[in-house]
């Protein structure tokens, strides 16, 4: 019994949803003419990614890419990363970023953070839940954030992030 | 020692039986995950044998007081044991004298301080020769040092198998080599490297040798005076002692011309304000209270080796190494990083498909610790054209059957991630 619990753990770390990702990533690449471009390390693990993003008139995420190596967890957090944010300002992405956060760290139900996010992003957080897994596994909590931290200086490299407060 | 001798004396030798190995470890009853530990880390940290825990719970509990410097029995009893673990290190690696045997917290320090007083005196331009496959910790001082003193780093290529040959580092030698720093086994892949014919090679340009022993001085029978290089250098963590306590070997005439290391209590024998005067060695480079119950530890983890025939040893783990590559080589899309002849107990390799990290998250759930990652050598992932692998690497108290858990725990692996 204690066995299949353990092995919960890992299928929930390693849900369908976030093997596909890994393993086919979406927005793979790097944006030609970005507007700002950021690079994350895991010095731990050798791990990087890089982050392009080109913003539109009004100052959204018109369009965001990833470039990197790393492990499952890590690909599929940046790939659901590009579509999750798509269209969004940098205040909202900074909002989404720490939802996640909260999403990896803690036991916290995801429908708590959906709904606390309201109608505009808590269906975007809805499709990342599966990274909830990760909570259960501190060790890789990292490889998670790894994408959206380097979205956050990617986007505060640009001062967007301050000039919306 | 007369050959009759050392056959006497191999009669007196514990038989080398596994399970009666593991019983001396006591981490290795426990589980992890509810599963039984199957530890296949021992290149990062060994397991420490009761004979270990127990002295250092001895000499806190009953004889614990500074060293060197109090007048009353407490201390002159632990300084004599801090000295006689400096004599069970002599012996153990056969060195001339105590005097060449500096207590340092790893081999981390112990090769820094080298860089620090030894490489200080290298000109611009001076060579220093490291290899493909070293440990950031034997690469990282030497770039400080070229950063430093202008010197030039040269680094000896490694074969698609990850082997140094000998003639690549005499390719890379010449009248500018001052010093030449390769490890003696490669953490990440394994690979025993041809230390003593480095040591002739260099030794014939008038260049230095130092030998990052971390790896070697677990799984082979060291002998500084027979190797003759000039320095060796390792962690007592890794030999089955405990950590913040390592080993610089030197030969005493290069010691003695160095420079002090860190300047302090213990390594002066007269201090003024206008100037101070070193002490002799080897506490002229042990400033500072030096890290005293690990070092009567690692004494104790020595004499713990010592039950044993190292040849016994070296065998058994031989086999986990032949055994484990053969089990790995017959599942499927896996890879194997570092395929040299000369080989000691370390396994590295990719399976296709699956980060390793992935891998290791997952053979953790089944009680399975291995190394997943750069290993504290990029460069030579690099090389290899990976960012990480997954290595699993064998101790003294290791088993085939740990090799199958190892191996199904993996198959496990592969159904959940490819
Ligand atoms: C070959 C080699 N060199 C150097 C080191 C550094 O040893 P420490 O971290 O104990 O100072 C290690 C340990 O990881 C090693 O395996």
């Amino acid at each position: 019994m204690r066995t299949m619990e353990k092995d919960q753990d890992i299928l929930s770390l390693y849900q369908e949803i976030i093997l596909d990702h890994g393993k086919s990533p979406r927005n793979a690449g790097i944006i030609e003419g970005h507007d700002c471009r950021s690079e994350g390390k895991n010095p731990l693990c050798g791990d990087r990614v890089t982050v392009t993003v080109a913003l539109d008139d009004e100052v959204r995420i018109a369009d965001l890419k990833f470039d990197g190596k790393g492990c499952a967890i890590s690909i599929a957090s940046a790939s659901m990363m590009t579509e999750a944010v798509k269209g969004l300002t940098a205040r909202e992405a900074r909002m989404m970023t720490e939802a996640v956060n909260t999403l990896c760290r803690e036991a916290t139900s995801p429908d708590q953070i959906v709904k606390e996010l309201g109608d505009e992003l808590g269906p975007r957080i809805e499709q990342l839940s599966a990274l909830s897994g990760v909570s259960q596994f501190p060790a890789r909590v990292k490889c998670a954030n790894l994408p959206w931290h380097t979205l956050m200086s990617c986007l505060d490299g640009t001062g967007v992030v301050s000039t919306e407060g | 020692m007369s050959a009759l001798a050392q056959n006497a004396s191999k009669n007196d030798f514990r038989d080398f039986d596994v399970n009666s190995v593991r019983s001396d470890f006591p981490i290795l009853s426990r589980t992890v995950h509810d599963k039984p530990l199957t530890y296949l880390d021992s290149a990062a940290s060994a397991q420490k044998p009761r004979a270990v825990i127990d002295v250092i719970r001895y000499q806190y509990e009953q004889e614990y007081a500074n060293v060197h410097r109090g007048a009353y029995w407490l201390s002159e009893t632990l300084t004599s044991k801090y000295e006689a673990a400096r004599e069970t290190v002599r012996q153990f690696i056969n060195a001339r004298s105590d005097r060449e045997v500096i207590f340092t917290k790893g081999a981390t320090e112990a090769i820094n301080l080298v860089a620090a007083t030894f490489g200080r005196a290298f000109n611009a331009g001076d060579e220093v020769v490291i290899t493909g496959l070293e440990h950031h910790s034997n690469i990282v001082p030497w770039q400080i040092l070229r950063d430093q003193c202008g010197i030039v780093l040269k680094v000896v290529p490694i074969t698609p198998e990850g082997e140094v040959p000998l003639s690549a580092v005499e390719a890379a030698l010449s009248s500018k080599t001052k010093l030449v720093a390769v490890a003696h086994i490669s953490n990440a892949l394994g690979t025993i490297l041809p230390i003593k014919g480095i040591v002739s090679a260099a030794h014939a340009v008038g260049a230095h040798v130092l030998i990052d022993g971390c790896q070697g001085i677990v799984h082979e029978q060291v002998d500084v005076q027979d190797l003759d290089c000039d320095f060796y250098a390792f962690s007592g963590h890794k030999l089955y002692g405990p950590n913040g306590i390592g080993v610089l070997y030197g030969k005493e005439g290069i010691l003695d011309g160095m420079q002090p290391y860190q300047g302090g209590g213990e390594m002066i024998s007269n201090v003024t304000f206008e100037r101070s005067e070193w002490a002799e060695l080897p506490a002229k480079f042990e400033a500072g209270t030096p890290p005293i119950v690990p070092a009567v530890g690692l004494g104790a983890a020595i004499d713990y080796i010592n039950e044993f025939d190292r040849a016994a040893i070296a065998a058994h783990e031989h086999d986990l190494l032949t055994y484990g590559t053969e089990q790995l080589q017959a599942l499927n899309s896996i890879k194997l990083i570092g395929t040299a002849k000369n080989k000691a107990a370390a396994i590295s390799f990719v399976l296709e498909g699956a980060h390793p990290h992935d891998l290791a998250t997952i053979l953790d759930r089944s009680g399975v610790c291995v190394r997943a990652g750069h290993h504290c050598a990029q460069p030579l992932m690099d090389s290899f054209g990976v960012t990480a692998t997954v290595r699993a690497s064998f101790g003294i108290y290791n088993t085939r059957e740990e090799v199958d858990v190892l191996i199904n725990a993996l198959g496990r692996a592969r159904e959940i991630l490819c």
